[in-house]
């Protein structure tokens, strides 16, 4: 899906957050004095993380999209800690931390308190809920109520920020981590230093498996797609899913100012598949732009390191090349580029 | 407060957790200069009209080219727009159309009437500028607008100068020139055609009505066409290129024959060659260097090729005769320098049309105390531009710079600077430039994929017969889609992108045409703002710790 612009052509396409040639309605939200700054200045996370910004983008447009009548539970992990450390809070909008492992959960009671409610009139406005938490807290943790949510589809769209593992408890690998990345638990010593091949799971596709209304990918790269995607998925009732990438400069090694180019290389080199699905069909896809090959996605991150010594680990980086390929085949990133 | 069960404090906001105490480099906006204002010989701030034009704002975008450049429809059309060669944007697809979209704001300024306004307030200074050409009338210009008395001489007998008599009307419609110099008379300069001046110490005491000058700006060009000695017979025609393109512009136009043959490599060969050959002729241009060292505009020998002129390349005329002439062929030594090859070869030739540089006549310049000339005979002038002789200013051709409109646009602009300071007994200080927006402050991702748009040409016969112009210009949807080309390098426009992309909320929207501001108490000084300005409008600076 490409951003939702109307205007065939300006100075900076689609590609910027704003644009003061565009009629305000064809604006992004981030791009609007008003914007509801969902989790707001003063929070505690690390110099240009990626979560924050992910968290900023996917939750104001949902405020926008929901016109402001929005509950969110949020799982343990780095958002919650860095956000609400007691007794302050960062977050401008109803929110309630729940257990590391409940949030899918949690976010099935609002929504079934709310329907109750309005059954019995005792609430007039249509709220909605969303539930987010980390790939830790998605992926692993959580994994059995997420599912359980999804089967039931319950009215609840469930956004997950992936950073490729347990990061503000000292960077633990999780069933998100790529294959060979170092981590704490996965350090790069051995004949398969790092993450190992073949293990982790890529929850978008499990959550198509449930056959729910709308699972969805993106990443703090593009906004404009991500603020469409959120947008729609609020405009559908039922059990819906956003996977949203967000790097780590901690956990990955790299710069803070680079947070949003990572994200953009993970897109172009295909490393991170950026689509739409419903109903358990992929629905489109956003193209590559410009390709580029995985080294250049792996190289400027301290945790892939070991892959570029003195001697550059050549068939690990063809291997990682693979799994870009498999998903460019997968997804048809090169069909439709503009 | 009354609190629940095992809760001591009262929740707060994480505002009072001021972040920015983290930082060890902020985040500063800033304004860097566009490579094509860097270029500029008129100094135009062309981001700066570009971004009016952007939004369709042509009256606001045409008033602001012209704080610089009263011409903009001359220059849309002969400027050699050096800012495109030096824009940002090339190395994305292709350079922005500048000069095609400054044309489609000038041509607006035409249809639509568009007029200088006359100065709030009379300075009470008389200046007195000899030469109504580029130099001249855009000084004039900038004088006026600094409220002084102005009058231009001329020799000649309309205004335009080498844009006139130099530049042929398939390149400039007269009409055109005509409304860009009328422009500058409606401002209340006074022109006086047919006037030339002999003496400048005398014109100046004289002054007309109202006492002597304050100052001069002499702009009278290089009008006299270089000679060669050519061993001719007498039934030999030999003319210069400037009698020939002014002659032009009267009633008698030249007679030159059918074979006319064009000595020399310049812009000036070129426009002649062209020039002649829509009056029927068949013109041969003779250079004794090759295309790639003739000192002429690449663009200008293609399109006099296209017309149908031939160039004979490496060559130089040893003699000339009554039906024809012999040329000697030449070839370049180590050193890139013709060398004679002793084989000559005959060309049929009724007239030769010397086009080998001009002269300036410096003859008003005689018994001037302090003025100094140079070995090249042009007038030597300080950074300011004024002669040896306090009050006495010169510019365009008739001092040493690169001769061309836009330079001598330039002058005129910095010359007026200089003398209005001279008048009040100051000295002109230019502001400070801004570091050049080098390509690699941009982040090209932010840039859609756009090409360039094409101007339409004249098809090839008419070319070939007729003076119509042969570039046209562009219409206001795809003059608009050009201008919208533009990156803006170093200069903020307002796309938002900071505001978007800091993951600490720090940075403060003002609101339309305010741009942005860092709140300090939170940026942490990650710098993803600096990564992702599309324009290289923000930078990075250690915080003193």
């Amino acid at each position: 899906m490409s951003a939702q612009q109307t205007v065939k052509f300006y100075q900076t396409g689609t590609f910027t957050v704003g644009n003061r040639l565009l009629a305000p309605e064809e604006r992004s939200v981030q791009a609007n004095m008003q914007r509801t700054n969902s989790i707001n200045s003063g929070h505690r996370a690390c110099q240009g993380c990626g979560e924050a910004l992910g968290a900023r983008y996917a939750i104001d447009a949902a405020m926008n999209a929901t016109k402001r009548q929005l509950i969110a539970a949020n799982a343990t992990g780095c958002l919650e800690v860095f956000s609400t450390p007691y007794p302050e809070t960062s977050w401008q909008i109803p929110w309630i931390h729940s257990l590391f492992g409940n949030t899918a959960a949690v976010g099935t009671g609002i929504a079934a308190a709310i329907k109750v409610k309005r059954q019995k009139g005792e609430l007039r406005e249509d709220v909605r809920v969303v539930a987010q938490g980390g790939d830790g807290g998605t992926t692993d943790i959580g994994f059995g109520c997420l599912s359980g949510m999804f089967e039931r589809n319950d009215d609840v769209l469930y956004i997950c920020y992936d950073n490729g593992g347990y990061m503000n408890t000292g960077v633990q690998r999780s069933s998100a981590t790529p294959p060979a990345a170092r981590t704490a638990t996965t350090m790069p010593v051995g004949p398969e230093p790092g993450n190992p091949f073949g293990q982790g799971k890529f929850v978008p596709a499990i959550a198509m498996a449930h056959e729910i209304p709308y699972v969805a990918t993106a990443t703090v790269a593009d906004l404009r797609d991500l603020e469409a995607k959120v947008t729609k998925a609020m405009g559908i009732r039922g059990a819906r899913y956003i996977h949203i990438l967000v790097p780590c400069p901690l956990g990955w090694g790299t710069a803070s100012h680079d947070t949003i180019r990572m994200a953009r290389l993970a897109k172009e080199t295909g490393i991170f598949p950026v689509f739409e699905a419903e109903h358990g069909e992929i629905k489109s896809a956003l193209a590559i732009r410009r390709q580029l090959p995985v080294e250049d996605y792996l190289r400027p991150q301290k945790r892939y390191a070991h892959l570029f010594g003195k001697k550059p680990a050549v068939d690990t980086i063809a291997r990682i090349q693979a799994i870009a390929d498999k998903n460019i085949r997968r997804y048809g990133l090169l069909e439709n580029q503009h | 407060m009354d609190k629940p069960f095992a809760i001591t404090l009262n929740p707060g906001s994480s505002l009072a957790n001021h972040t920015g105490s983290w930082r060890t480099a902020r985040p500063v906006y800033l304004d860097r200069l566009p490579p094509c204002n860097n270029q500029c010989p008129a100094g135009e701030d062309i981001q700066g009209w570009l971004f009016d034009a952007e939004s369709g704002g042509y009256e606001a975008a045409w008033r602001h080219l012209t704080r610089d450049n009263p011409f903009a429809a001359i220059m849309g059309r002969v400027c050699y727009h050096s800012c495109e060669s030096a824009c940002n944007r090339g190395k994305i697809d292709e350079a922005v159309g500048i000069n095609s979209v400054e044309r489609f704001l000038g041509d607006e300024a035409i249809k639509r009437g568009w007029k200088f306004a006359a100065p709030a307030r009379e300075s009470g200074k008389k200046v007195l500028i000899v030469g109504a050409g580029p130099s001249g009338m855009s000084a004039a210009y900038h004088l006026r607008r600094m409220g002084h008395a102005v009058t231009v001489m001329d020799a000649g007998p309309y205004m335009g100068g080498m844009m006139r008599f130099g530049i042929p009307k398939y390149r400039l419609p007269r009409e055109v020139l005509d409304a860009e110099m009328q422009r500058i008379v409606d401002m209340g300069v006074t022109v006086r055609l047919n006037s030339k001046v002999d003496n400048i110490l005398e014109q100046m005491k004289s002054g007309g009505a109202g006492g002597s000058f304050d100052a001069a700006f002499l702009a009278v060009g290089a009008h006299i066409g270089k000679r060669a000695m050519i061993p001719s017979g007498d039934a030999a025609r030999i003319v210069d290129a400037i009698s020939v393109l002014r002659s032009m512009e009267g009633e008698d136009k030249p007679l030159l024959g059918r074979r006319v043959v064009v000595y020399g490599g310049g812009n000036t060969a070129v426009d002649v060659a062209r020039t002649v050959k829509r009056m029927g002729a068949e013109p041969i241009i003779v250079y004794r260097r090759t295309r790639d060292k003739a000192p002429a505009h690449d663009f200008e020998i293609e399109e006099a090729l296209q017309e149908g002129v031939m160039v004979k390349w490496l060559s130089t005329i040893k003699q000339a005769g009554d039906k024809e002439i012999t040329i000697e062929k030449m070839a370049l030594d180590d050193k890139g320098f013709p060398q004679p090859t002793g084989e000559f070869e005959t060309l049929e030739a009724d007239s030769v049309v010397l086009a080998l540089g001009q002269d300036v006549d410096l003859g008003l310049l005689n018994g001037v105390p302090g003025l100094e000339v140079t070995k090249d005979g042009v007038v030597k002038v300080g950074t300011d531009l004024m002669t040896g002789h306090p009050g006495i200013f010169a510019g365009g051709d008739m001092v040493p710079a690169e001769r061309n409109v836009t330079v001598a646009v330039g002058h005129g602009k910095k010359a007026a600077r200089n003398i209005d300071a001279w008048l009040r007994g100051e000295t002109y200080a230019p502001p400070p430039k801004h570091e050049v927006a080098q390509f690699e402050k941009l982040n090209p991702w932010y840039y859609a994929d756009a090409p360039k748009t094409v101007r339409p040409m004249l098809d090839i016969i008419r070319r070939q017969s007729t003076f119509d112009e042969v570039q046209g210009g562009l219409d206001e949807s795809n003059a608009l889609f050009e201008a919208r080309r533009c990156l803006s390098c170093g200069n903020c426009f307002e796309c938002d992108n900071c505001y978007g992309v800091c993951p600490d909320n720090a940075v403060i929207k003002l609101g339309p045409g305010k741009r942005f501001q860092f709140n300090y108490d939170y940026c942490k000084g990650c710098g993803v703002c600096v990564a992702e300005c599309p324009c290289g409008a923000i930078r990075m600076e250690a915080e003193e710790i």
